[in-house]
This record gives C-alpha cells, structure tokens and sequence, in this order.
C-alpha cells in the first residue's frame, strides 16, 4: 500500500467519505419511490421516478448514480437503487379495483413479477439498505421477515424506515418493538418528517467500511 | 368442505437439494396443497422461493402465502453456515390460505376451501 493510499484511507475512517451502492426495499405502497424522490430531490435537485396510489407503480429497477449526502464534515456519495415492491403474490384483478382495464391490468401484473425476480436479484450488487415499512401496517409480514433475513445472511449494514407517520393510525413504536435490534426511523417520505434523522443514520451506518 | 393439509417431515425435505425442496414445494403448493414444513426454510430459501413462484405466476396462480418464525437461536451448522433457519413454515396458494393476524408469537391464517 502507497503513502497516498495510506492516507486517503486515514481520511475516510475520519470523515467516512464512500461510494456506496443502496438499494430501498419493502412491500408494495411502503413509498419507496416518494422516499427515492425526496432523497435525490434533497441532494440533487431531481426525481427517480412516479409514484403512484396502484400497488406495483414502479416495476423495474430505478437508478440514480451519484447523490453527495453531507453530514458535517462527513458526506457519503451514493447510487440511489429504487427497486419494485416485494410480494409473494400479485393478482392482476387486484388492479381493475383501481381502474385498470383487465389488459392493462394482466400487462401490469406480468411486468410486476418480472420486478419482484429483479429485486430479490439486486440484493447482490449493493453496500447498504433502506428497508421501508409502512408504519401504519403490521410489520410482521412475511415479505418484511424474508426480506431482514437475506438482508442479516448476507450482512448487509441496513436501517429500517418507519414510513407515514404523518397518516392517522401510524405506530412506528410498534416497529421500533416488533424490530428491537435494528435501527429503526421514524419518517414521513412524503412530508420530509425526519428526514434529517435518515440522513445522519446514511451517514453514519453506510460510510463504515464493511468487514 | 374438505381441506387438506400435508405436513412434510424433515427428513423428507433434507433429503433434497436447495434447488429440488424449493421446485418440490412450489409444484404441490400449484397443485393447490397447503404445505406444513416440520424444518422452516432459511431467509435465502424464502427468497428463492419467491422468485420461482414470481416465475410462473399467471392468470391461474397468483402466487403463494407463506408464514414463517424464524429461530432466534442458529444450530451448529446454522452457525457455520451463517444461516439462519425458520422454526416451522406454512406455504399455500394464495387463494386458498390468507394470513389474517401475525405478531412474533401467534399467526392466525384462514384456509379456504371450495362448497
């Protein structure tokens, strides 16, 4: 190892500048792509994608590359992965409800499948996740369980984000109890509650250098 | 109304490979079986369950439900490997089995059978 190589590592485990790839994840509707939007929003000036009401809007991998986020005199520049909600079923008549006609709907199920392959895949290529949770659900799903397995069996640094606690019936004390190991914040995507909090966890949870 | 519920021994499932207890489960839990796993599934299966299931959804089969506690504590191979084990699985298809109440402890699912 060089003088130079010796010292730029010195200066990354004091200010814990990094490149890291993280990836948003969590059932459909979480609001994976509103909290991608503020993100890139907050420190890039632009979006990632839609987002919409109808379950399964975003269903391939949304990326965007190089968002500094500063904390101080540490800042960590990421690839923002936004990924297509998790599920273990999709029903394309769940989509005529929101006014799908049964083509569309049937197209929509089809490219949502194709999205939850692509997820679970990308679990591969990332440094660090946000695993989103709708506050004002149960967190104790399966996709919520399976999705914290793979992500402590590969060992993955990850925060849990207690999303919509500016909706009526929110609860994050209920995920920060039913996750009591994890770092969990409580988040409004939509509103920009806290977010301050998410970014110093960012900060501080994915600039470390994994082992 | 008849519902049939298969429980699967241990030893049945450790008898085969990751790639063959995975397409072994998904092709019973097609025929419209509701499986009882005596050994749950690792979070790496789940997931790879997921996947295989996300392959042959269709306008037929909308996929799979699937209930799952997950040990606190690893064996000694759960150790070595790293893997964490669930202590028991359910697995059906969806439009037979809902989940209708899930904390740490208790699941409280609905099998639904056809008149």
């Amino acid at each position: 190892m060089g003088i130079f190589d010796k010292l730029s590592g010195w200066l990354l485990s004091i200010f814990g500048k990094r490149h890291v790839a993280i990836g948003i994840y969590g059932p459909p509707n979480a609001g994976k792509t509103t909290l991608a939007n503020r993100i890139a929003m907050d420190w890039a000036g632009d979006v990632v994608g839609e987002s919409s009401e109808v379950p399964h809007e975003t269903r391939k991998i949304q990326k965007k590359d190089r968002i500094v986020i500063k904390q101080g005199k540490a800042s960590l520049t990421i690839d923002l992965v936004d990924t297509p909600g998790i599920a273990t079923k999709i029903d394309y008549h769940d989509f005529l409800e929101y006014g799908l006609d049964e083509e569309e709907a049937k197209k929509r199920a089809k490219e949502a499948t194709e999205g939850v392959i692509e997820a679970i895949k990308w679990l591969d290529n990332l440094d660090g996740v946000i695993l989103l949770m709708d506050s004002t659900k149960n967190p104790f799903t399966q996709v919520n369980i399976t999705i914290l397995g793979n992500l402590e069996a590969r060992e993955l640094p990850f925060i849990i984000a207690a999303n919509k606690i500016d909706l009526n019936g929110s609860t994050p004390a209920t995920l920060k109890s039913a996750f009591p190991k994890h770092e969990v914040v409580p988040i409004s995507a939509l509103n920009g509650v806290n977010m301050d909090l998410l970014y110093e966890a960012m900060v501080r949870k994915f600039g470390k250098k994994r082992k | 109304m008849e519902i049939k519920v298969n429980f699967i021994s241990q030893e049945k499932l450790n008898g085969l490979g990751e790639q063959e207890k995975l397409k072994f489960i998904l092709e019973e839990v097609r025929k419209g079986q509701i499986l009882v796993l005596e050994q749950g599934l690792t979070a790496e299966e789940q997931a790879k369950l997921i996947e295989m299931t996300m392959e042959k959804v269709n306008e037929k089969f909308s996929g799979i439900e699937m209930e799952s506690y997950m040990s606190e504590k690893q064996n000694f191979w759960g150790r070595l490997l790293g893997k964490k084990r669930a202590r028991m699985t359910i697995v059906g298809p969806a439009d037979k089995i809902k989940t209708v109440y899930r904390d740490k402890d208790v699941i409280k699912a609905v099998i639904v059978g056809k008149r």
